[in-house]
């Protein structure tokens, strides 16, 4: 391809370590113009991580290799909020300033970190660096970063030829400091064991704090590759049969048919087959994704090997969230043992079925984790979604039939075929089975991911985390995440159940459970998931791109004692852009970006005072 | 002569309803079509016929019966039996805040048609407050995906920005940019293939930029101007209409349109001449001209200056 490039050249630094990068297996069957631009994420992604921020040069190289237009290629990197084009720090500290954290002390960690260390990196013009200590560190602000059962959290990464990226819970602005100064031994905090490690109920947590989650041997003695070998003995068809039976509905927020979804896959006639595992986990104060990929990840690997086989996929992806290394460290680690060992790679188990994956990682885009979002993110493209129709299973990544689910969900097929899908149905609900994964965080006394059967109700899971902590009276609870809706202590006996909440017209979500207590004022908290959302929009349709700044603005007005015609009018507005929002936006994002914030409003009643209702 | 190739039968036809009312289609068409060949009026700002459509400007969403959200009509093809309605109360809602939220952060002053449209949805962009003061230049160009300043409450944001002239063909003057993705597609594979500009940024934030916004003529840019053709609200302008209407001196009243042949090559594109008081101010090709698709070269789009080389008053020694 004939391509206008940019005068500059890579130091011999940065064309090494994207050269590295470029020596990741290649996806069966990539071709035409996705044959090198796949490789566009993770080539921008190893030349911030060798340097800390992405020069002209690097990106010129990187442009040349995959023949990518420069113009096309600037809009993926300045998509993605973990890429920076302009010189920035070796040393960067995200620290996360959403609901969660913010219920435990993020706003006072924040003004005393701006104090101690300056403003923010966003607010430093390009090239100026914030010196402590002997290197040059900065600090940004971060949405949700998954550690929600350890806030305040923070996420460190250090550029270099050994890049170095770690998860903080618990933070203070000592810990952060030592942090930045480069000494993360001080600034660790132990993870806190899994408040139900070791329970003999638990399906999909069972092994978690009890097997070693790099040690395949240990995963197989806790039962491990059961599931698959019966998979490969009884026949794909009997596998998707039993998923079918087991009436197993998706667990990242939709709530879609698996075996529906895995047979319409099966069926199609268009080779190849991709499979990808959802685990761009971003929603605010989901973290059970994480939970399963830090203590089993052998059992995504698992999983994912049981449903390529029974949707007859030639390759998988795991698209992970940038911000999870932990995770990907053991993930990475799961997939090399289980390749060493056959199974993996050519003829599994000697059953002459082939399959592999790799990880690809986010780069710091909440919208990344809507489905077709992720097919562009993993092509190279910006990470936009796609119109439905086509669907996936028609036409997904590459253009081709993709089965495209869940970490929990792809986990829970493991029971569902060394039990049996009757079996599987048998537990929960007519309309919800098994169990479910819930993300208890704020006010309550042991924050964490408890598994449940479904039909366990708002109160039996605070209970189960040690009730309400903080003044002990509950002002609000988030359910389902940024995307969800608050309810309030009269909901206590909702059963979180696909159905029961729906009666409610409340959601599940991803699971997240964030308990609010009386002390928490919940306007700023609602400003801070108004701010999310537009941080976080595509930007590619206008009710999504100007609406999320519209109601974040009415927000404002209200919050600084200068509505427009009365907080009554600001309402009505608020309700007007929401709809707006809700009808006509492309995809989930801009359709549930005024739930939260609808539901304080209304189902709370958070201005009665105000308008005099 | 026999042809070996089977007879390609004709498309089936589809029926379905618009406004309780059936009518038909030929397979494979969408809504849009539909409606338009219906004389049912659905507004359109991103959707051209001669582009792939990008279904993001959501002006022209219709309720289809069954649907949880409203659809694109411009990109969703027609289905036996489906119940298309393009007046309800959920779609005028949404065609009015998509055209506020457009109206209330972009300067829609040379769209065609958005005025009619703003009165009959009632739109009343006012309603979010003051626009807010005029960004220093970059600062858009240079917005952090992922970050932003927290509002002000005294005013609405908006993308106003300093116009870009950086060459002496046409400007950018992104202040009046709906991100349409328009010239992007004009630039990129739906035509030109010269990928000098892209989409850049997230969110609010999303913006039309060259590589690291370098100018112009430092970009992968030919200056076909295809993105001009494209442009639907004049935020891609030819120099000399720009400068005309800067000094008021434009008035499309006086202005008379010509059709001829590019007389640079063999190809023979049409090319449409924009002539004001015995001037040509810009050269444009008809949409449905076979050849060109409203396409042209640099030499076609703006190489007719020589046309009306007049002579110079003598200078004065």
């Amino acid at each position: 391809m004939d391509l206008k490039l940019l005068n500059a050249e890579a130091t011999a630094e940065e064309r090494a370590a994207i050269d590295a990068a470029l020596l990741a297996p290649s996806p069966i069957g990539a071709s035409g113009i996705f044959a090198k631009r796949h490789l566009l994420l993770p080539a921008l992604e190893a030349a911030q991580a060798r340097v800390g921020w992405i020069s002209e040069g690097a990106f010129t190289y990187i442009c040349a290799t995959l023949e990518v237009p420069p113009a096309e290629a600037y809009g993926v990197m300045t998509f993605y909020a973990l890429l920076t084009p302009a010189p920035r720090a070796r040393r960067v500290v995200h620290v996360c300033e959403d609901v969660a954290c913010k219920a435990r002390g993020a706003d006072a960690l924040i003004a005393e970190l701006e104090r101690a260390a300056g403003p923010a990196a966003h607010h430093v013009p390009a090239g100026d660096r914030i010196l402590i200590g002997d290197d040059d560190v900065a600090w940004l602000p971060s949405p949700c970063l998954g550690l929600c059962d350890q806030a305040p959290a923070a996420f460190v990464q250090i550029a270099g030829e050994r890049p170095v990226e770690e998860l903080f819970g618990d933070v203070t602005v000592d810990r952060l400091r030592a942090a930045m100064g480069g000494a993360l031994a001080i600034a660790r905090v132990p993870r806190p064991r899994l408040p139900q490690a070791g329970d003999p109920s638990l399906r999909l947590l069972r092994r978690v704090d009890v097997a070693d989650p790099t040690s395949l041997d240990d995963y197989r003695a806790h039962g491990g590759y059961e599931a698959l070998r019966i998979a490969l003995e009884i026949g794909p068809d009997a596998v998707i049969r039993e998923v079918t039976d087991s009436k197993l509905m998706g667990r990242g927020g939709a709530a879609f048919p698996t075996g529906r979804k895995w047979d319409a896959v099966a069926k199609q006639p268009v080779r190849p087959h991709y499979l990808i595992c959802n685990a761009d986990e971003s929603e605010p104060g989901t973290f059970k994704d994480r939970a399963i990929m830090e203590g089993d990840p052998f059992a995504l690997i698992e999983a994912m090997t049981l449903a390529a086989y029974a949707t007859a996929c030639d390759y998988g992806f795991i698209y992970l969230r940038g911000e999870y290394p932990l995770a990907y460290e053991r993930l990475a680690n799961a997939i090399a043992r289980a390749r060493a060992r056959g199974l993996l790679g050519e003829n599994i188990m000697g059953s002459g079925f082939s399959f592999d994956l790799e990880i690809r990682k986010g780069a710091g885009a909440y919208i990344c984790g809507e489905e077709t979002a992720i097919f562009n993110s993993i092509e190279g493209f910006r990470g936009e979604p796609r119109n439905k129709p086509p669907f996936p299973v028609q036409s997904g990544v590459f253009g081709k039939p993709t089965a495209i689910n869940n970490v929990e969900t792809l986990v829970n097929v493991l029971d569902i075929v060394r039990f049996g899908g009757p079996a599987f149905a048998a537990i929960g609900t007519e309309g919800s089975t098994g169990t479910k994964l819930f993300c208890l965080s704020g006010h309550v006394a042991v924050p964490g991911v408890y598994e449940v059967p479904f039909g366990a109700t708002l109160r039996d899971l605070i209970e189960l985390a040690g009730g309400v902590a903080g003044s002990g009276r509950i002002r609000a609870i988030l359910l389902g995440g940024a995307a969800g809706v608050f309810v309030g202590p009269d909901d206590l006996d909702m059963p979180l159940t696909f159905e029961g909440v729906r009666a409610s017209q409340a959601t599940l979500g991803s699971g997240v459970i964030m308990v609010f207590d009386d002390t928490v004022e919940l306007l700023p908290m609602l400003q801070r998931i108004a701010a999310f959302f537009r941080d976080e929009s595509c930007g590619q349709c206008v009710p999504c791109r100007v609406g999320t700044v519209r109601q974040e603005e009415a927000l404002a007005r209200i919050a600084a004692g200068k509505p427009r015609g009365g907080v009554a009018t600001e309402i009505s507005l608020l309700d007007e852009v929401g709809l707006a929002m809700k009808d006509a936006s492309i995809c989930g994002l801009g359709q549930t970006a005024y739930s939260a914030l609808e539901s304080a409003i209304h189902r709370l009643d958070l201005f009665g005072e105000q308008t005099g209702r | 002569m026999i042809s070996i190739l089977p007879p390609k039968a004709p498309p089936r036809t589809v029926e379905f309803e618009i406004d309780g009312i059936p009518v038909r289609a030929p397979e494979g068409s969408t809504i849009l079509d539909a409606c338009r060949a219906n004389a049912k009026q659905v507004p359109t700002l991103c959707f051209l016929d001669t582009l792939h459509p990008v279904n993001v400007c959501r002006v022209c969403v219709v309720e289809v019966e069954g649907s949880r959200v409203l659809v694109p009509s411009c990109s969703r093809k027609v289905e036996p039996g489906m119940k298309v309605r393009t007046d309800s109360e959920r779609v005028r809602h949404s065609r009015k805040m998509v055209l506020e939220f457009l109206d209330s952060s972009v300067d829609l002053s040379t769209t065609p048609d958005v005025a009619d449209w703003k009165a009959a949805y009632g739109c009343d962009s006012e309603r979010y407050g003051p626009p807010a003061p005029l960004a220093p230049a970059g600062t858009r160009d240079h917005a952090h995906a992922g970050h932003h300043d927290a509002p002000d409450p005294d005013y609405r944001a908006t993308v106003a920005q300093p116009v870009k002239v950086d060459n002496s063909l046409y400007v950018r003057a992104y202040e009046k940019c709906i991100l349409c993705y328009k010239c992007v597609e004009a630039c990129g594979t739906d035509f030109q293939n010269s990928f000098a500009i892209g989409v850049a940024g997230r969110g609010f934030a999303a913006r039309i930029s060259t590589e690291f916004a370098v100018a112009l003529p430092e970009s992968a840019c030919v200056y076909c101007g295809n993105c001009i053709a494209v442009c639907p609200t004049g935020a891609l302008m030819a120099k000399p209409e720009w400068d005309k209407r800067a000094d008021g001196t434009w008035d499309e009243s006086r202005q008379t349109q010509t059709d001829t042949i590019c007389p640079y090559c063999g190809v023979g594109c049409t090319l449409t001449l924009h002539v004001q008081d015995n001037e040509i101010l810009k050269a444009t090709s008809p949409f449905d001209q076979t050849v060109t698709r409203g396409n042209l070269c640099i030499k076609g789009r703006f190489g007719w200056q020589y046309v009306q080389n007049r002579r110079q008053a003598e200078p004065t020694a």
